[in-house]
């Protein structure tokens, strides 16, 4: 780091993780890193889905819907491929007690295969 | 439907000091300390009455005219990213730094502290086993613990401290050498167990001092035992509070026992823990008479646990006295760093050891997580003061930790729990204070310390600065403090 010099086992602890953060950006994709961002909504794919499991700072407060949506999102649109519960045969009424999934969606059923 | 983020920044919990012609930061999300250029005094200062979106600080660190700077964008930006990945700014886009995690509930123990007797041949009044506000309930319950007890307590001890390499044992009371066969018992039985482990054990106690003789010391010294000494100071003193039943002062008899002990006793830090009381403020001599005089090797001050009420507390003026006294001593501490030379002043060393580690306390001392009491009876309990606390059994050695009691302890205690340390910059080491303190003071021991508040910072950020001077004029004195856990 430039302008922070570490004094303590812990500074230095932080400094060489911020230093491997800004590494890895330096030899990473950079679709979405770049300072001048584009004007995209950040957070959702363009078809306004959840998709981004992170937002443009590596945490989840700024994504346009809850992270929590990302299940239910799979399982009623049925785009995104992952395990979900079959609601068409098996269990119809998995996501029955759970209307808003940001909300509730620790009353989504457990399913036992 | 959300546009582009833009972040907008405000400082992130910061302590800022300076030392030696130099500024510093205080991290408090991570106890991290770091030396400042003058950029960073700019971005802290804009930030500091009002919040500043992304592109008005990277702008105003390059507008010509902006004080340190100048800069161009492209440098403006590394410095915006290199704060906020730091966390020395926060940007209503980032995810709050967490409280520092509570350890698992299996957290493996690092040290028993074993009453081996409840009894005392002194009875100094302040005493919180026996005072006035004492918790424990001695009546009916064993006076001195047994070799079974003992033997019990270093097998728990073995079994439950999962693969630590050393484990330590401090023999504690009562006055610990009313039953010291007992103790030689233990070091010979717990030796034996850890050995065969191919494990460390080490062991320390807490004694007045009266009951010392030359085979003791022999002990001692050949064992190779810490030996922490309570004593109050010079004689008149010492013989103010620490007093024999009859109300006769102690200092005579220890005095020439504790010169026999310095001068033999060779193989581990004999240090003296001095108790602050009413009249028993004068700290600077208090020092000079125990380390220059009689030749501890380091020296540690507290001022007297009590509930508000008693005649023996501090009180204000004695509290500002002390820190007065403090002061005094740290800058003489100081110079003996600066020098290369140890001083002894254990309130500095201590704070030291732990700020050159950077320590973020989830809570404030080990007690109930890698270390726990056993009472002479084989309670288990969170540590020695709370020893014979029917309130705060947590477990027996012949039936192991009780779990329950002991997560709704470290619950209770962990520093998240405390709303007033919430908004306090030194709650990376305070977390609170002392468990034992909070009960006798507020009745509950996840309490943070109101009382002590002010002291802590205040000593906090005299320590701090101390660390920043050494950081500039002699770092390698510091790097003596990084393994000091592990020696003392």
């Amino acid at each position: 780091m430039k302008h922070l010099r570490p004094v303590n086992q812990k500074a230095k602890a932080i400094s060489e993780n911020v230093e491997a953060q800004i590494a890895a950006t330096q030899e990473d994709v950079v679709g979405l890193q770049q300072t001048v961002r584009p004007h995209v909504p950040m957070g959702c794919t363009l078809s306004f889905s959840p998709g981004w499991e992170v937002d443009a700072t590596g945490g989840t407060a700024g994504l346009c819907q809850p992270v929590e949506r990302d299940i239910y999102d799979c399982y009623v649109t049925c785009f995104w491929p992952v395990q979900v519960p079959d609601h068409v045969n098996y269990s119809p009424d998995w996501a029955s007690n759970c209307a808003a999934a940001a909300k509730d969606w620790r009353s989504l059923d457990i399913i036992f295969p | 439907m959300s546009g582009p983020l833009t972040h907008t920044y405000r400082s992130g919990e910061v302590h800022r000091f300076a030392a030696a012609d130099q500024d510093f930061i205080y991290l408090v999300s991570a106890g991290a300390i770091f030396a400042l250029d003058g950029a960073v005094g700019d971005v802290l200062a804009m930030l500091d009455t009002q919040e500043v979106s992304h592109g008005d600080l990277v702008a105003r660190l390059a507008s010509p005219g902006a004080s340190s700077m100048g800069m161009s964008p492209a440098d403006a930006e590394d410095l915006v990213r290199e704060l906020r990945l730091a966390r020395v700014i926060v940007s209503d886009q980032t995810v709050a730094a967490p409280a520092p995690a509570k350890p698992e509930g299996d957290y493996p123990l690092q040290a028993l502290v074993l009453n081996i007797t409840n009894q005392c041949n002194l009875a100094c009044t302040y005493c919180y086993e026996f005072g006035a506000d004492k918790i424990s309930t001695q009546a009916g319950k064993p006076k001195y613990m047994t070799l079974d007890t003992a033997k019990a307590s270093v097998d728990l001890l073995l079994a439950q401290s999962g693969g630590r390499p050393a484990v330590h044992i401090t023999f504690f009371g009562g006055e610990t050498l009313m039953n010291f066969a007992l103790l030689k018992d233990v070091v010979t039985y717990a030796t034996q167990q850890a050995e065969a482990e191919g494990r460390a054990i080490t062991f320390s106690l807490t004694t007045n001092a009266t009951l010392l003789t030359d085979p003791i010391i022999e002990f001692l010294a050949d064992a190779r035992i810490g030996v922490t000494v309570s004593i109050d100071g010079p004689k008149e003193m010492q013989d103010k509070r620490r007093v024999y039943k009859s109300g006769k002062g102690s200092y005579d008899v220890i005095e020439p026992k504790l010169r026999k002990l310095l001068a033999r006793h060779r193989s581990r830090a004999i240090t003296a823990r001095v108790t602050l009381s009413d009249g028993v403020t004068d700290v600077v001599s208090i020092f000079r008479h125990l380390r220059e005089d009689l030749g501890f090797h380091e020296v540690g001050f507290a001022p007297v646990t009590e509930s508000g009420e008693q005649a023996y507390a501090l009180g204000e003026a004695g509290m500002t006295s002390v820190l007065e006294q403090f002061h005094q001593l740290a800058d003489e501490w100081l110079e003996y760093a600066l020098r290369g030379q140890m001083h002894g002043f254990s309130n500095v060393s201590e704070t030291i050891g732990e700020l050159v580690q950077g320590t973020n306390k989830s809570h404030p001392c080990g007690a109930g997580l890698g270390l726990m009491g056993v009472s002479p009876s084989g309670d288990l309990s969170p540590c020695h003061r709370f020893t014979d606390a029917d309130s705060h059994v947590m477990g027996h050695v012949s039936t192991g930790i009780d779990r329950a009691a002991q997560g709704a302890f470290l619950t209770k205690g962990h520093v998240g729990a405390k709303y007033e340390c919430q908004s306090c910059w030194a709650r990376p080491l305070c977390a609170g204070g002392c468990h034992h303190e909070a009960f006798v003071r507020y009745g509950d021991t996840g309490h943070a310390n109101l009382h002590y508040c002010d002291w802590i910072r205040e000593w906090t950020d005299t320590c701090l600065k101390i660390q920043g001077t050494l950081a500039v004029k002699n770092p390698e004195f510091l790097e003596k403090f990084a393994e000091r856990k592990g020696l003392s």
